[in-house]
């Protein structure tokens, strides 16, 4: 320890009091003290370093190699190197000439041969759908016999073979790293020429996905924001006896199962629910104008703004605790109106939990999945689930990938901006 | 909280308006868990309350859904119900395997967060500990990594860990860890590490390192001065971190769809099951438990809170 060695270099340095200070076995005392001192950084870290290497090996290394597959796919390279082969020797714009058409014809057979014909028929479909099976039934037929020329085989096959659109597609496919699925994630796509270009307005999904999932988000924290500023308010104001008892009724949500609380809200919001029954009960509706408050966007915020509020009420009131009443009433003495001291006295200084609060709520909510999934119908997805939905539906895991990057890449921004502004270390549960 | 007595009639008449907005979002927070308890006990396949439920006619109640957790699954729920239908119910019941599941995972990867996780916590408080900062945002980062993502991610990982042993030249195949309990229980502990964090860092920044220094100098090993000094004292803010990382894994559902396989559904992959196929009231009895099991741990938590604060000196509440 550092300070071990103190009182042994008083004595050393008393002892000679010209030359470098040393401790009492004779080495230098910086010396000496920068040693103990990395032995303690070192300490420090080996009890940290099983953490840290279980961390790294179940998360980060996995996230990592999850989003290789956004811009890396050898689906089609792979299993077709012939053909690959000659769009890295032509040019784009080059009509396929009948080396090419060799070429396709034997890595379809090859490919067919080792069974990887699905393989590549599932990379080309991700550029140009429906083209899956054009791949498995011409890996059958060629598995039959083909003669050349080969172009006319395959085009008795199947005359889709012609087409200019799948020649393009295959062209970007034939190299592992691509930029295509980015590309797609922001509605742009290769144009035959290799222009990059708007996909058709009706396919434009991504980045309407995306501008919802943030302006959701946005909503959602400003009415957590609205619903908690009053209730942390009245928690950090109250006696401390009447604040803890009222505090559970904060707690109690934050401790229960989400999937509890997305279910009472199915309860609550159905067509057949409790509201609607008490609407019509109180006669505000008539029976057949049910209000549709689930399986839509209303749903969405309805339930996240429930279930995240807790996480804007804990910071706003761990802040609001330690602000001094008697800056607001020195206010109050000099003519301030209570309105303005609130805003001008109170305020200002609950912005530190404020900021926590929103940045806590509004990270954690660009990510949901679970409620939005059960309760968001079609209008209430975000972004979150159409990564589900490509990992376990249409099995694009490219595509994924990309997405997953760029909802990452947006939530380590916020994270860092968290860091900054509040500190990981000030992060409070309960 | 008062009106001061300078306060001026309007201000009066905002202080009960604000009073009452309080309450109503208090009644946000807490009406939807209670709602579904009284729900639970319908007797009819609804999920809003029947005019004899509202009647309070005892037959507009009954216990059938509770009942239908431990039938629901099993080869002969109709039998008499002797040794051998509690033995069916205990081996082929859906929701009575999905509660072992819950709980073996939940021990095991608690057990695991939060050893892991305070040996870590007492490296990150010593002042000499190099790159604070920086790991301790990645130690945390699992509780902000959108949880598609981390689950999308160990869904490749788990399905053939050695992947990334072929970069340096070793076999890369070396069986599954997608579909096993240890893989499910990985995942979770990895995902339950912030809370332990968190919560242990919390408890130890009021720790005095002086206690330490103490028993040091009085002559003790750095074992005992742990065992002895430091975790007695630590104690509740690791249990309630141990707590925050079982409550993590006995609600997620996420990881569970990527990773686990028929053998481990938990009780919130099967919820997630009822909510999306069959749904029948039988959720709403699962809600319930699962209600008054989160009351008894915040209730643990909240004594734990109050017992750390007093061993540190803090004034008792």
């Amino acid at each position: 320890m550092a300070h071990a060695s103190d009182p042994q270099a008083a004595t050393s340095a008393a002892a000679a009091p010209d030359g470098p200070l040393t401790t009492a076995d004779g080495k230098p005392l910086a010396w000496s003290l920068a040693r103990s001192q990395a032995r303690a950084r070192r300490r420090a870290f080996f009890l940290v370093l099983p953490l840290l290497a279980f961390i790294l090996i179940t998360f980060v290394v996995p996230i990592g190699q999850m989003l290789q597959r956004s811009f890396y796919n050898d689906g089609f390279s792979a299993n077709m190197p012939e053909i690959s082969q000659w769009f890295a020797e032509n040019p784009r714009g080059t009509e396929p000439n009948d080396a090419a058409w060799t070429a396709l014809a034997n890595d379809l057979l090859a490919s067919a041969e080792e069974r990887s014909i699905g393989v590549v028929g599932t990379r080309i479909n991700y550029d140009v759908p429906g083209t899956r099976s054009l791949f498995t039934s011409t890996g059958r037929k060629v598995r039959r016999g083909i003669e050349p020329p080969y172009r006319e085989a395959l085009l008795e096959m199947d005359e889709d073979w012609a087409d200019p659109q799948l020649w393009g597609a295959m062209r970007d496919a034939s190299r592992p790293v691509t930029s295509n699925f980015y590309l797609a994630a922001v509605d742009r796509t290769r144009a035959e020429d290799g222009s990059i270009e708007q996909v058709e307005p009706r396919q434009r999904i991504y980045v309407m996905l995306f501008m919802r999932t943030f302006w959701l988000s946005a909503l959602i924290t400003f009415l957590t924001f609205a619903l908690g500023f009053p209730i942390a308010h009245l928690l950090a104001t109250l006696p401390m006896r009447k604040s803890n008892l009222l505090m559970i009724l904060v707690l109690l949500p934050f401790w229960t199962s989400l999937l509890v609380r997305t279910t009472s809200w199915m309860v609550l919001l159905q067509q057949q629910g409790v509201i609607n029954d008490i609407l019509v009960w109180m006669g505000v509706i008539g029976g057949s104008q049910r209000l549709q408050m689930i399986y839509n966007q209303a749903g969405t915020i309805i339930a996240m703004t429930h279930i995240l509020l807790p996480f804007m009420i804990l910071p706003l009131y761990s802040v609001m605790r330690t602000i001094n009443p008697s800056y607001v009433r020195a206010a109050r003495s000099l003519g301030a109106t209570s309105w303005t001291a609130f805003r001008r006295i109170y305020f200002p200084q609950t912005l530190p939990g404020l900021g926590a609060g929103a940045l806590l709520v509004f990270i954690l909510a660009v990510g949901y999945y679970i409620t939005p999934a059960l309760v968001g119908g079609a209008s209430g997805q975000l972004i979150s689930n159409l990564i589900a939905q490509h990992m376990t539906d249409t099995l694009n895991w490219s595509m994924a990938a990309a997405l997953a990057a760029l909802l990452l890449g947006s939530v380590l921004i916020l994270y860092w901006l968290y860091d900054r502004l509040v500190g990981v270390d000030n992060l409070k549960l309960g | 909280m008062a009106v001061p007595s300078y306060a001026t009639r309007l201000e009066r008449v905002w202080h009960y308006t604000y009073l009452v907005l309080c309450g109503l979002i208090f009644f946000f927070l807490i009406a939807p868990i209670v709602v579904i308890i009284p729900l639970s006990f319908n007797t009819e396949p609804y999920f809003t309350f029947t005019e004899k439920m509202l009647s309070f006619d005892p037959e507009g109640y009954s216990m059938r859904w509770y009942d239908s957790l431990l039938t629901f699954g099993m080869s002969a729920p109709d039998g008499p119900r002797d040794a051998s239908w509690w033995a069916d119910s205990w081996a082929n019941a859906k929701w009575v395997k999905a509660a072992k599941n819950s709980i073996i995972i939940g021990v095991f990867s608690t057990l695991l967060a939060t050893s892991l996780g305070t040996l870590a916590a007492l490296g990150l408080s010593r002042p000499e500990m190099p790159f604070r900062r920086a790991i301790m945002a990645i130690l945390i980062s699992p509780m902000i990594v959108p949880l598609i993502i981390t689950a999308t991610g160990m869904f490749f990982f788990y399905s053939n860990p050695c992947e990334l042993l072929g970069l340096i030249g070793l076999p890369t195949d070396c069986g599954r860890l997608a579909g096993t309990y240890l893989g499910v229980i990985l995942a979770h502990a990895t995902l339950g590490i912030p809370f332990v964090i968190i919560t242990v860092t919390a408890t130890l920044v009021g720790f005095d390192q002086s206690l330490n220094r103490a028993a040091a100098s009085l002559g003790a090993n750095p074992r005992t001065t742990f065992f002895r000094v430091t975790m007695p004292l630590i104690l509740p803010g690791v249990i309630s971190g141990a707590l925050f990382a079982f409550v993590t894994s006995f609600d997620e559902v996420v990881a569970v769809l990527f990773i686990a396989g028929p053998e481990q559904q938990t009780i919130p992959r099967q919820m997630w099951n009822g909510i999306r196929e069959q749904i029948s009231p039988a959720i709403l009895a699962v809600a319930t438990l699962l209600v008054l099991f989160s009351i008894a741990l915040l209730t643990t938590v909240e004594l734990l809170r109050r017992r750390s604060e007093r061993i540190r000196g803090l004034t008792p509440q």
